[in-house]
């Protein structure tokens, strides 16, 4: 279990913008009538999106209010989940993989990076609010591993010089190209691949 | 090594683009009706014949699974769920599926849904994999533009939504139960089984939750025969799967092969071999991090498969193979599988909550060589008053790779941890609270 704690600077209001409304009220409807309650990750999510990447207390109590539920079963939700944000983090989230299959390949170099650039101690913010970073459990992407996640896409294939590649041009507010950086296809063997071959040449 | 035109996922690789239009290429959606047309007991029987066995870990017969469905609807609708919450170091095959072969899963989807009567189906996928969810909705947005799913899909006179619902970074959410929970609005913590959610699932309905690999195997089984399958690999652990081969090997890849190859083949021959060479190998973790290891003497003759590796007492789960050199510490990296699991853990269960921890302090202080002789003997007791102790598999996954730590490498634990507490000097210390530590012989 993490530990999370909601941030201590909490705005006084929070609602919905349009765009996210309308999102909302989509997800609701894919799930039965009264059974609103499902759309709860999904709410918590959008207001995480149009909230800089984090989710105030009185967000939750906006979707509680929205779906009809106690509030206390929201901050639950949120308070478990490990990608709710419950304090301000960066424009730009880094999150590195240090689980055992990125550790043996090196994962440490990659945080090794972040300290250098960005801060020393994980979930800290720079002065500019641009960058935060934070060691994560896996992420789903051993075999290119050692990677890491900013935002929504996956970095792989690092090594230090990469990371630190990409944190200058994350630094200088450039999104770098996702995917692996070691230039290979999605998840097929480096070199001498031995299956699926005419397609390949195809 | 398994012909070409025998694997499944032809586009593993994305060589040829995961549209509907080169899906249909491969053989996706064609002629979806005719499957059904043969009823729902012909699709089981079918699936039972082809003895597939889940690919999310556990290996549980899917025939069997989805005839544990009531026969007829009641008052509840059935819900089908399809389990993508990809978490298990290791693995990373279903993120591949999602976001190469969609079309695969949603035809699955479709007969799955037909063969155990569901309306519904909700795809659960880790929040993380949103860039692949996004892929996997404009799969499904392009099927209902071509009537494949919707009213009457595909032509079958069945109906079928597919919703997708996104997880928020709780490996626990891949256990069935929590996964509903989940679904239903409320923190991943399991439920107690029995009742078993094909009977009451997904808000108390009737509910079969299948693994997104199983799922999409489906339709080429029913296409090409369940006898076609059940020739592949051998008796009970039949067919083909997709193997992630991680950690120190020259390539690491995906790739799909028979079951029952030799482990040392996949290593070789796909990923490269070992980086350092075959000799430089120390130990593989089989099967995604729950999995215990196994070291390099036996690594020569394994075969993969659910029977051969839990005869070795390990086990296939997720087929994410880990290979570990010698370069590693191994008591690191099996410390960081158990940070993994004290992070993760739900804690709904005491064992579990506490006991995770413990292991990981433990693990840490005995990677540093500052434990004692007799915690090696106390963190063997820790794993055993966890396992089977808690309400989910959570408890086995969490000790057992600790267990198979200490059934392999026993010896290298107790070189590095020589520290003895005992006072050895004649010495009276009324204050000392562990009394039993002075050498009462001194």
């Amino acid at each position: 279990m993490s530990l999370k704690r909601p941030a201590k600077d909490q705005p006084e209001s929070f609602e919905f913008n349009s765009s996210s409304l309308e999102a909302a009220n989509k997800i609701i409807s894919k799930y039965p009538k009264g059974k609103q309650q499902s759309a709860v990750m999904a709410l918590l999510y959008i207001a995480q999106k149009q909230n800089d990447n984090w989710i105030p207390l009185v967000a939750m109590k906006y979707i509680a209010k929205l779906l009809d539920m106690p509030y206390i079963k929201v901050y639950e939700v949120a308070t478990f989940y490990s990608m709710f944000n419950l304090s301000p983090v960066g424009k730009y989230f880094i999150q590195v993989c240090t689980t055992t299959p990125c550790m043996i390949r090196g994962a440490s170099k990659l945080v090794e990076a972040c300290k250098e650039k960005i801060s020393e101690n994980e979930s800290e913010l720079l002065p500019d609010k641009n960058c935060s970073w934070m060691e994560v459990e896996c992420l789903g992407a051993c075999v290119t591993a050692p990677m890491m996640q900013i935002n929504d896409d996956y970095y792989e294939d690092l090594d230090k010089e990469k990371t630190l590649e990409i944190l200058d041009k994350i630094l200088k507010d450039e999104i770098p190209k996702p995917g692996s950086y070691r230039g290979r296809i999605n998840n097929e063997p480096e070199n001498g691949r031995k299956t699926l071959m005419e397609l390949k040449n195809a | 090594m398994l012909k070409d035109q025998d694997r499944i996922f032809q586009n593993l690789y994305n060589d040829l683009g995961s549209d509907l239009t080169s899906a249909q290429k491969r053989g996706d959606w064609v002629n979806t009706k005719a499957i059904t047309e043969k009823g729902r007991d012909w699709i089981i029987n079918e699936m039972k014949d082809s003895q597939l066995r889940g690919r999310g870990g556990a290996g549980f017969p899917t025939g069997l699974k989805w005839s544990f469905a009531p026969k007829e609807v009641g008052s509840r609708p059935h819900y089908l769920v399809i389990n993508g919450d990809e978490s298990e170091p290791g693995t990373c095959k279903d993120r591949d599926i999602l976001r190469f072969e969609p079309h695969k899963l949603i035809e699955g989807c479709l007969i799955a849904s037909y063969a155990i009567q569901a309306h519904v189906c909700y795809i659960y996928i880790r929040g993380e994999y949103f860039v692949d969810g996004q892929k996997l909705q404009a799969a499904i947005d392009e099927a209902y533009e071509k009537k494949l799913i919707g009213k009457n899909a595909a032509g079958t006179g069945w109906d079928l939504d597919i919703y997708i619902h996104y997880g928020a970074g709780a490996y626990i959410c891949g256990e069935e139960t929590a996964l509903l929970e989940s679904i239903e609005g409320n923190k991943g913590q399991p439920r107690l089984k029995p009742p078993f959610p094909a009977l009451i699932g997904l808000y108390g309905c009737p509910t079969i939750i299948n693994n997104v690999e199983t799922i999409a195997v489906v339709p080429t089984i029913l296409r090409r025969g369940g006898k076609w399958f059940a020739s592949l690999g051998r008796e009970k652990n039949t067919g083909t799967k997709i193997f992630c081969i991680s950690g120190n090997v020259n390539n690491p890849c995906n790739v799909e092969e028979e079951m029952n190859i030799p482990l040392k083949e996949l290593i070789e021959v796909h990923a490269g071999g070992v980086i350092g060479g075959w000799d430089n190998l120390q130990a593989v973790i089989p099967g995604g991090s729950s999995m215990p290891l196994i070291p390099k003497e036996k690594c020569e003759t394994l075969t993969m498969d659910f029977d051969s590796l839990v005869a070795e007492k390990s086990g296939l789960g997720t087929a994410g193979v880990v290979v570990i050199n010698k370069d590693q510490d191994i008591i690191k990296c099996m410390a960081r599988i158990a940070r993994f699991y004290k992070h993760e853990s739900c804690g709904q269960c005491t064992p579990c909550r506490e006991g995770s921890g413990w292991m990981w302090r433990m693990l840490e202080r005995m990677a540093k060589g500052e434990a004692s002789k007799d915690e090696i003997e106390m963190l063997g007791d820790v794993t055993k008053q966890i396992e089977g102790h808690t309400i989910c598999a959570f408890g086995e996954g969490s000790s057992w790779p600790v267990q198979g730590l200490l059934r392999h490498f026993k010896d290298e634990i107790k070189k590095r941890n020589n520290f003895d507490p005992i006072v050895k000097e004649t010495q009276n210390i009324p204050y000392l609270v562990d009394q039993h530590l002075l050498d009462k012989n001194a």
